[in-house]
């Protein structure tokens, strides 16, 4: 081991897929559960190849999605940083199991490498339709995270983030990424794992008689030992209180489920990350994520050598939804514009957070193709 | 015997609210102190003990042991249990699971667990019907026999769990009933120092929801028909086929010691780490 | 000729435990347990016959009763060890 490790960060040419891998072990993962599908398959490919490898790492082929986020969330509940990685249909038929860890507090990463839609649609071709289903797929009342990443560079990075708010926060956490993000390739910088801040899941201190799994803490997010560690514990997807025993007391049930909101909602100052461009003196603002803020990057660009005073904010947390930027971006711009590969998903979080000081435009495109920075130019330069 | 009871009041969450959700009669609860008997027996701590379930009355079992207990989703115990296997292969890992979560919605899991041979034990509560949801048909319904939505008699065929493990290439296939408790223990102990997969389908009444749409005055009725049907599998194949029909084999099935996943598993990283 | 074995148990029920489902008291080879309806569990009700076989405690879905050599005490009472009532 101490004899092949790197002493340098290295540089790679890898596909965006490539980048989630080379971030997923950064941070420590050390279970991927999954199953084929395009066009997230090289993230599985690239797993199979190099978990058995790592010290303790596990993967396993199973036999369709939803067995891929159940062993996922069994291997979690053992200890386990988890990953699994999917597209549309595939991420359809993990939404009950999503549910699932919400309500388990299960932390996980789960990879939705987003194709055109819906049913099978087009299968290797962007679109960016699974915006509204990440946050709300799965049936009941639950919080979320869901990231996006824009480059490959970004991939790797924001695969850390994932694995690293979804140890914080107990959490499963959906990166969304597209089928142009991950079928990328570009010359990347792998660091070193020392270099980045890995977090860990928190562990009891108290002893095992006293712990209680489900228990209120001032973070809201109570400490989770691995199975078979001595806190034995009874873990349900029914509601329930701080034992995890089953309830249905009122009292309790609403404990339960506002905690599980409070846990993310107080964090929203850590969770919800941006990346500003040129939106200080910005008149026309961009809100953009995933390979169309690649696009909308170049266009403010060219908005401004033309002396048009454009923006753009870059979107890598989608949800919760980053209200206070976008709400700023609103308050100064005269248009707003959203282009996004779906018929207006993350528009609705836009207009629903405008105060009413500007005009949404939005920019949608469901043909497979991605929008060019002339598209977006074109609409700055109107609005 | 009075260690009997004493010895499963160790393992119970007092905590938890007795006695159990269970109907009057419910064989779920013998197979429970079965298990613990057989855990104890065995000399395996607690917290080497998973014990994943699913939804239905089956899934009810999990929550009033004292071990690592998970209450999965309907039909997918197994998907969650191998990931905890493979996460951690020395842990048992025991899924308890009814006939319509393991063949019904789970039927995929299921077969695929058994055909990868995972080091799991599985116990398949089999009530011929869905309990919990208010009696309707499952996989395991006989032909003929009447539920809430087969109320004109079930017209499909049901699944031979046995058959179909041993198809899947299980490791360890067996059946027995909660009637006869001795053999019970005896196959839950195989079954959970078996390698690979290992099931045993228990025969458990459900008068509540089963026995009383299908001619069974009582809860005792039913176990009246467990005792007269079962018998052991050695005298069932020396019975006559005409006589077959109406009896319930009960014993080991299948008892094949091929490597389990795990093993292979960790059979490979040590190939690769040595270069 | 009297069953040397008869005589040598006693029988305790959690009656809070019990949900009367008539298994012990059918199947016990020496007709020791009745159903109390008015209370709602089985009661031993010819305590001296029992030959001690095990098969109702073994059979009881609901761990609702044990059955002790005479001469060991349990915790006497008709409640399950350990129970805080909760």
């Amino acid at each position: 081991m101490s004899a092949k490790r790197k002493t340098a960060a290295r540089e790679i040419f890898a596909l965006g897929a490539e980048a989630v891998v080379e971030g997923a072990l950064l941070a420590g993962c050390s279970f991927y559960g999954g199953y084929p599908i395009t066009p997230s398959s090289e993230i599985m490919e690239g797993m199979a190849e190099r978990l058995p490898r790592t010290e303790d790492g596990v993967f396993i082929q199973m036999e369709d999605e939803i067995a891929s986020l159940g062993a996922c969330i069994g291997a979690s509940l053992a200890g386990r940083k988890v990953m699994t990685a999917t597209s549309g249909p595939g991420f359809s038929l993990m939404q009950e199991l999503i549910g699932y860890a919400c309500m388990i507090e299960a932390p996980l990463v789960l990879v939705n490498v987003m194709r055109g839609g819906p049913s099978t649609g087009l299968p290797t071709s962007p679109a960016q339709g699974d915006v509204q289903q990440a946050r709300w797929g799965t049936h009941g009342d639950h919080s979320i995270i869901v990231l996006s990443a824009t480059d490959v560079q970004d991939c790797l990075h924001m695969t850390v983030k994932a694995f690293n708010f979804a140890e914080k926060y107990r959490t499963p956490v959906i990166l969304l990424l597209d089928e142009v993000t991950a079928h990328t390739r570009e010359k990347i910088t792998v660091p070193l794992a020392q270099d980045l801040e890995i977090l860990y899941r928190l562990q009891p201190s108290m002893p095992p008689e006293w712990y209680k799994p489900f228990e209120e803490t001032v973070r809201g997010v109570p400490p989770m030992p691995p199975l078979g560690s001595g806190y034995r514990f009874h873990v349900t997807g029914l509601t329930h209180d701080d034992h995890g025993y089953p309830t249905q007391k009122p009292d309790e049930v609403v404990a339960a489920i506002s905690r599980q909101f409070r846990k993310i909602d107080q964090f929203f100052f850590d969770i919800q990350i941006t990346d500003e461009f040129l939106t200080g003196d910005a008149e026309v603002g961009v809100v953009a994520y995933g390979s169309v803020a690649r696009s909308a990057h170049l266009a403010v660009e060219q908005a401004r050598e033309r002396g048009i005073k454009a923006g753009l904010i870059d979107l890598k947390t989608l949800f919760p939804f980053p209200r206070a930027a976008v709400e700023g971006l609103l308050r100064r711009c005269r248009t707003v514009i959203v282009p996004e590969m779906n018929m207006g998903q993350i528009s609705r979080e836009v207009k629903r957070v405008n105060p009413g000081t500007s005009t949404v435009w939005t920019i949608n495109r469901v043909d497979g193709h991605i929008i060019t920075p002339k598209q977006i130019l074109e609409s700055i330069r109107k609005g | 015997m009075a260690e009997v009871t004493q010895l499963i009041h160790e393992y119970l969450r007092h905590d938890k609210k007795f006695p159990h959700v269970l109907c009057p009669g419910c064989g779920h609860g013998i197979l429970l102190g079965s298990l613990i008997r057989s855990v104890h027996a065995l000399g395996i701590p607690k917290d080497d003990v998973a014990l994943v379930a699913g939804i239905g009355c089956s899934g009810r079992v999990a929550v009033y042991v004292d071990f690592n207990t998970v209450h999965a989703v309907h039909g997918r115990a197994l998907t969650v249990a191998t990931g905890i296997k493979m996460a951690k292969p020395d842990m048992h890992v025991i899924v308890v699971q009814g006939d319509g979560d393991a063949l019904s919605i789970g039927g995929n899991h299921f077969i695929h667990a058994a055909r990868r041979n995972i080091g799991l034990t599985v116990l398949v509560l089999n009530n011929f019907i869905y309990g919990m949801t208010g009696g309707q048909c499952s996989s395991a319904t006989p032909l003929g026999c009447w539920s809430t939505t087969t109320p004109y008699g079930q017209m499909e065929k049901s699944f031979d769990f046995v058959e179909m493990t041993r198809a899947a290439g299980a490791n360890f296939v067996s059946r027995g009933t909660v009637f006869h408790v001795k053999t019970l223990d005896k196959l839950v102990r195989q079954a959970l120092v078996h390698p690979g997969f290992s099931l045993v389908e228990v025969l458990t009444p459900c008068h509540t929801q089963f026995g009383r749409k299908n001619k069974f005055k009582s809860p005792v009725d039913m176990y009246q028909w467990l005792k007269k049907a079962a018998m052991p599998l050695e005298a069932y194949e020396k019975l006559d086929p005409d006589k077959r029909a109406g009896r319930i084999p009960i014993g080991v099935f299948v008892d094949n010691h091929e490597p389990a996943l795990e093993t292979r598993y960790a059979a490979m990283r040590a190939k690769l780490a040595k270069g | 000729m009297t069953n040397p074995k008869k005589g040598q148990t006693r029988i305790t029920i959690y009656p809070d435990w019990c949900k009367a489902c008539g298994l012990c008291v059918a199947f016990c080879p020496a007709k020791v347990l009745e159903i109390d309806v008015a209370a709602g569990c089985a009661r031993a009700v010819r305590e001296q016959e029992c030959v001690n076989c095990g098969f109702c405690e073994l059979h009881c879905p609901d761990f609702a009763i044990v059955v002790t050599p005479r001469g060991k005490t349990r915790n006497g009472g008709t409640q399950p060890p350990q129970e805080n009532g909760n």
